[in-house]
């Protein structure tokens, strides 16, 4: 089952591949992976989602807790948690089928943000169901080039990080 | 900090130019890096208190890898202080230069590559910190030369400010409750104490307890001493060499208190057989080891110290007489032994006579292989810290270096380095530090012209195709101890052993003591590598 990990991790160098290395090495296999800086400049968010039975995702946690960059971790898959994606994909078009793309585009609420003779540039959010389901319809067309963040995630509520309301 | 072991180079000139007139901190310069990190690597398992090695950039610092992948499988507090090229040459293949942080970040607990000399206070402190405390384990502090030249005012923190870092040191009081109903419960139990028992200074608490519920206890590799083993109520090491009747304990029983362990493959044998019909009951200050290897009904994270302490408070005294019945019995039944061979030494006999001989008083260390475990098997160590040997990443070349550090230590000690032909020629070369420093040191070597355990398994399930495994250009020994300034003894006759080991206790030099021994011995019992515990090879059911 896949598992939506929220870490925040000192904003260090050096900090991502130590928790790189740690999935590499103990055989874990990471989804997504998505790192930004917080509200605070000394801290980063990393969202990892990784794949495993609950044993694996068991040592996961415990094995990144141990980490002495790792300030929190919690996982938020059995939380009410908002998430978002961001998706960039490069279609072919051309005259006959430019319409029908820009329809789909607006079914998702999607954008375009660069479009010559034989290809767009199409930019979606959303989670990764509709990723998916816009990756998935403009499949036909033709994919020249696909582009995810990979996703990032906030649990609903008052909660922030370090607990407090 | 009172004692580095070393090796200079252009990188670390700064430090050992500080090095030169300073008389606080006493340094050992060994002639290999990777004799400076296991002899750091000793002195750290014989004292408890962490170990500080330093050594050049580069290939100084490569030198370093296996000795810190060696402290961080066996969780020994160590610190090494590598060079590094100036900031300003970083990440130019510059002349010595290794990414060293980058290469131990997998066998490191932390590391930090100063790049601001007036970080360095804060980060020594931290190092140090995070060494010796929770689960020990070696951190790397890479040091680039400009940074090493810089001046800056010292102002040591005083906090340590590092919110990452954490660990349970009291255990949680539901699960205690839990664990004492099952000790209460349990009517054929097994302790089954390990390198944190150590580690955590739990030995007068684990005989404690060991006794109040009238437990026997097995020991690993790395907790031997932890408790006495020469107390009525140990069994010996268990898994793929121990007892025959610490590993029927462990099948048959029906609770295993598992101490400051890690269920090793080594230890285990079969996961799925191993102590069928135990709840198991798991305490150890990591709780990724909880249910890593086997799965756990009782976990309980913290300190062995602390957490034994709230037991015994709990736990009124027990009786298994039964139990102790069945299990002496199969002690009696099936005891570690060996055949006798006149004219012929055996490798088991000058073991047993190292332990009469020092009267189990000693420090020993050890190399890998097959003296490694006829030295767990045979000499009884009664106390904790002096039996040091290389467990998780089974080190050739460790007990020598590792020797030296003990002797640093305790400089009036008697320390053996219970050694092979193979192993002790990885590290061979630290005979001049031995001689250099004065440090008595004897070396024990279990010489059957052989990687004994490679020949061993070549026997066993290679059809004797003993694919290079022969030690045929071995030197001479004696000859080569003289080289150095040490003595040198070759003994062929048991009943030269004692002698000779008198004579090497009594000698103040360091002593190499080539015993050729019995080429083709096999050490047993033997469970093999994915067998399960209850069926071993020699000397069982």
């Amino acid at each position: 089952m896949k598992h939506t990990l929220s870490v925040l991790v000192e904003n260090k160098p050096g900090v991502l591949t130590r928790i790189a290395g740690l999935f590499a090495r103990r055989g874990f296999n990471i989804k997504s992976l998505a790192v930004g800086e917080t509200e605070d400049p000394e801290v980063s968010r990393m969202t990892i989602v990784v794949d495993g039975d609950d044993r694996i995702i068991e040592q996961v946690t415990k094995q990144l807790n141990k980490l002495v960059d790792v300030i929190k971790l919690s996982d938020i898959t059995h939380d009410e948690f908002v998430d978002r994606e961001l998706v960039l994909i490069k279609v072919h078009c051309d005259a006959s089928n430019r319409s029908e793309i820009i329809q789909i585009v607006d079914v998702f609420r999607a954008r375009i943000v660069d479009m010559g003779r034989n290809s767009m540039i199409i930019e979606a959010t959303g989670d990764s169901g509709k990723i998916d389901a816009i990756e998935t319809s403009l499949r036909p067309f033709g994919i020249r080039e696909l582009v995810r963040t990979g996703k990032i995630a906030m649990v609903r509520g008052p909660k922030t990080r370090n607990g407090e309301a | 900090m009172e004692v580095v072991f070393g090796y200079p180079g252009g990188a670390v000139l700064s430090i050992y130019d500080a090095l030169y007139d300073d008389d606080r901190i006493k340094h050992v310069l060994t002639r290999h890096e990777q004799g400076a990190v296991h002899a750091a690597d000793g002195y750290a398992r014989a004292t408890g208190k962490p170990g500080v090695v330093i050594a050049t950039s580069g290939p100084g610092a490569t030198n370093l890898v296996t000795g810190i992948a060696n402290a961080y499988m066996d969780s020994v507090p160590l610190v090494a202080i590598t060079g590094q090229v100036a900031c300003n040459m970083i990440g130019k293949d510059s002349f010595q230069e290794a990414d060293i942080t980058g290469i131990t970040q997998p066998i490191t607990k932390y590391s930090y590559l100063v790049k601001d000399v007036n970080h360095l206070a804060r980060i020594v402190r931290e190092a140090f910190h995070i060494a010796s405390t929770g689960r020990p384990g070696p951190v790397v502090i890479d040091l680039p030369k400009d940074v090493t030249a810089a001046r800056a005012e010292f102002r040591y923190p005083p906090e340590i400010d590092l919110p990452g870092y954490q660990y349970m040191y009291n255990g949680i009081t539901a699960k205690l409750n839990c664990a004492v109903e099952a000790i209460k419960r349990a009517k054929k139990p097994v302790i089954y104490a390990g390198g944190g028992v150590i580690a955590s200074g739990a030995h007068e608490e684990l005989l404690q307890f060991a006794e109040r519920i009238q437990a026997p206890v097995t020991t690993t590799l790395m907790g031997k001493g932890a408790f006495p083993d020469t107390h009525p109520l140990s069994l010996g090491m268990l898994g793929m060499h121990g007892t025959c009747y610490a590993n029927y304990a462990v099948s048959e029983c029906d609770l295993l208190i598992g101490l400051g362990v890690r269920f090793d493959d080594r230890v285990t044998g079969r996961v799925d057989t191993f102590a069928p019909n135990a709840e198991i009951i798991h305490v150890d200050i990591d709780p990724a080891e909880v249910g890593k290897n086997v799965n756990i009904d009782i976990p309980l994270v913290g300190d062995v110290r602390s957490i034994l302490v709230d037991l015994l408070r709990e736990i009124e005294p027990q009786r298994h007489d039964q139990w102790l019945d069945t299990v002496y019995r199969w002690r009696r039944d099936y005891p570690l032994s060996y055949c006798t061979k006149k004219d012929t030494i055996k490798p088991q006999y000058v073991v047993e006579e190292i332990y009469k001989v020092t009267n189990g008083e000693a420090f020993i260390t050890t190399e890998v292989g097959q003296h490694q475990m006829w030295a767990a098997q045979y000499y009884h160590c009664k106390y904790p810290r002096r039996f040091v040997s290389s467990g998780g990443l089974g080190t050739m070349g460790f007990g020598f270096p590792a020797a030296l550090g003990v002797q640093i230590a305790y400089p009036d000690a008697v320390v053996f380095d219970i050694a092979g032909d193979g192993s002790i020629q990885m590290n061979i070369q630290e005979l001049a530090t031995a001689v250099q420093y004065k440090l008595p040191v004897n070396i024990a070597i279990l010489n059957n012209h052989y990687l004994g355990m490679v020949r061993q398994w070549q026997e066993m399930f290679f059809n004797k195709r003993y694919s290079h495994s022969n030690m045929a250009g071995n030197p001479d020994f004696v000859k080569l101890a003289q080289a150095y300034g040490a003595e040198g003894l070759r003994v062929e006759r048991p009943e030269d052993v004692r002698p000779a080991l008198e004579e090497a206790i009594n000698s103040p030099k360091p002593f190499v003591l080539d015993f050729v021994v019995d080429e083709e011995e096999n050490v047993y019992p033997m469970v093999p590598p994915g067998g399960s515990l209850n069926k071993m090879l020699g000397g069982s059911k």
